[in-house]
């Protein structure tokens, strides 16, 4: 990991070493207010308790657990097999990814063979996802900033299209439920491929589009630029990841760092960012979108004919050997890793998410300290969480 | 110059409202439920028990293995086996389910207990248009409710059902063909037992 430029003090932006804690600097009372729980800009259950010195943030203490749900003692309750709808349910904005990391990690537990033509399936589906989360994120973003639903609308109608492909092929939309140990469910037809090719072609007319709709705008610089700065030494320490880390600078893409996969075979560049704002983090997500779409034209182009599921892997009676094993992936919010331990029995001893929601929300108060409150929500909208997966 | 960036975006913005008058691609809405977009073959919304013939009760594949049950996510199957026999399709006797139950308020559409199932009896549903006043009885389905022809089967997934129909063939082929082979060496074994005391008398 490279931590390129840190030593130039010049190059680094204004206000970047910020003190943890602001004296507020006028008379009276703090304000404190709590946005949230239902606050339009949090997408599902989760509260800021922010004190105010007049429009300045002083304090911001993040509460969640609204939406908990008991994911992981669920998992430990019931077979290896009976986990894998729950971890659709994790980041429901990215399903295939997160039955991907939990495959790789009994994978792992296990030592199956994933065939040539599941990992080519799950290449393509895993970027898919990724273009969809990103778009759907930055049309969230810039709804926040009161763009009231046209980039938001223009995002949905492409993920549309992506979704429709996720429904042909596994059989619903949002809960795909795909992946399996050694492989995929079902094989994907001729037919599918082909509408992917032809979903896949139209995607950098859609990426061009958001393109010259929103990246020049001089408000959407004047709101973004300089905002909610995080520092590349505070990203690496608290265990930021994904497109957070990268538009901090830091080079840490584990598509390029594991080549879990079969993700040494593609050519793609890693974004990062300069300046460790929002805008960077805008950014980092329309370049990720056209390195995925190189990522997608060369899978679809390669896919070989084959199998798709391990021929000695088992449905019924499935109980891995002692061990523990952890798998993790570049998912579109940063890394999502499972951690099994298996005693030999039909159930998982201990089984653990590292969710990239989770991780990349705790560095939101040193992020808004000091900004004001409208802009709070901004920094918070480009930190890109799921509560799903930050509550579990 | 400054608010280029703005003009150029509504511009874009312009585009797609002009747009949307003169291509049909961009036209994406659907009107449910005056229109509808149609079925997709791999679509799956709850699970439903398969029967062979026209009779449900004497057709059906189900041997209440409670594999299903077992496997099930979130619990949401409930079967009893019954206490006798009955002959299946092929006329070889089989348990069956006294009690199927799915409850569809908690399922949750993941059909593991389609991949589980050894004897292609629980499949899954297209139906969407469940919606309903009574919230436990009629959420509730019974065996009865679940139950539903294979040939029902074939109309909404019909590439899957082809492959399962001959899979079940093969099956029963082999099934067949074990059954004579053992008739055969029963026969044998048959003819030889008599044998034997004779050769002891002796």
């Amino acid at each position: 990991m490279s931590l390129s430029g840190l030593e130039k003090e010049k190059d680094r932006p204004e206000g970047w070493n910020r003190p943890r804690l602001i004296e507020p600097d006028g008379e009276g009372e703090l304000l404190e207010i709590a946005m949230g729980p239902h606050h339009p800009s949090t997408h599902g259950g989760f509260r800021m308790d922010v004190a105010l010195d007049g429009e300045r943030v002083i304090r911001l203490k993040p509460v969640f657990g609204y939406l908990h749900r008991n994911h992981e003692k669920i998992a430990e309750g019931i077979g290896y097999l009976g986990s894998m709808p729950y971890t659709d349910r994790l980041d429901y904005i990215c399903s295939l990814t997160n039955n991907w990391a939990y495959a790789l990690a009994v994978e792992k537990l296990t030592g199956q063979e994933v065939p040539e033509r599941a990992e080519y399936l799950r290449v393509i589906l895993g970027e898919l996802t990724r273009v969809q989360n990103h778009a759907s994120s930055i049309g969230f973003l810039i709804q926040e900033m009161g763009a009231s639903g046209t980039p938001l609308m223009y995002a949905f109608r492409e993920r549309e299209k992506i979704l429709d492909l996720f429904e042909g092929l596994t059989g619903s939309r949002m809960m795909c439920n795909y992946m399996r140990f050694g492989g995929c469910r079902v094989d994907a037809p001729e037919a599918w491929l082909t509408a992917a090719r032809k979903v896949v072609a139209g995607l950098p007319g859609f990426v061009d589009e958001v393109d010259r709709l929103l990246t020049g705008n001089e408000i959407l610089m004047a709101r973004t630029q300089g905002v909610g700065v995080l520092p590349p030494e505070l990203a690496v320490n608290a265990g930021v990841t994904g497109p957070m880390l990268r538009a901090s600078g830091v080079n840490y893409d584990i598509r390029k760092v594991d080549h879990y996969g079969i993700y040494d075979r593609f050519n793609f560049r890693v974004p990062l960012g300069d300046h460790w704002d929002v805008y960077d983090r805008y950014m980092i997500r329309m370049l990720e979108m056209r390195e995925s779409i190189s990522i997608l034209e060369q899978a679809l182009k390669d896919i070989p004919a084959g199998p798709v599921m391990d021929a000695k892997a088992k449905i019924r009676g499935f109980r891995p050997k002692p061990g523990e094993a952890y798998g993790r992936i570049e998912a579109p919010k940063g890394e999502l890793g499972f951690y099994l331990i298996s005693d030999g029995g039909p159930n998982p001893y201990r089984y653990r998410v590292r969710p990239p929601s989770l991780i990349n929300l705790t560095v939101l108060e040193d992020m808004c300290l000091g900004s004001d409150v409208a802009d709070v929500v901004l920094i918070f909208g480009s930190v890109d969480i799921v509560l799903g997966e930050v509550d579990r | 110059m400054l608010g280029e960036g703005i003009l150029k975006g509504l511009a874009e913005t312009a585009k797609n409202f002009a747009g949307s008058f003169v291509s049909a691609e961009r036209m994406t809405t659907v009107e449910y439920p005056e229109e509808r977009i149609a079925p997709i073959e791999a679509a799956r919304v709850f699970p439903f028990l398969v029967y062979d013939g026209t009779d449900w009760e004497s057709g059906m594949r189900c041997v209440a293995c409670q594999i299903c049950e077992k496997e099930c996510p979130p619990k949401c199957i409930y079967i009893e086996k019954s206490k006798d026999k009955k002959p299946d399709a092929i006329g070889k006797p089989q348990f069956y389910p006294a009690k199927f139950d799915v409850d569809i308020a908690v399922c949750m559409s993941c059909q593991i207990c389609v991949e589980v199932c050894p004897f292609e009896a629980i499949k899954m549903d297209t139906e969407f248009e469940l919606s309903t006043d009574d919230r436990f009885g009629g959420l509730l389905l019974d065996r009865e409710e679940l139950s539903k022809s294979n040939e029902y089967y074939h109309q909404i997934h019909p590439t899957e059902a082809a492959v399962v129909d001959a899979r079940l063939t093969e099956g029963r082929a082999k099934a067949d063909a074990k059954t004579t082979a053992a008739a055969i060496t029963g026969a044998i074994r048959g003819a030889e037992i008599p044998k034997r005391p004779a050769e002891g008398g002796d």
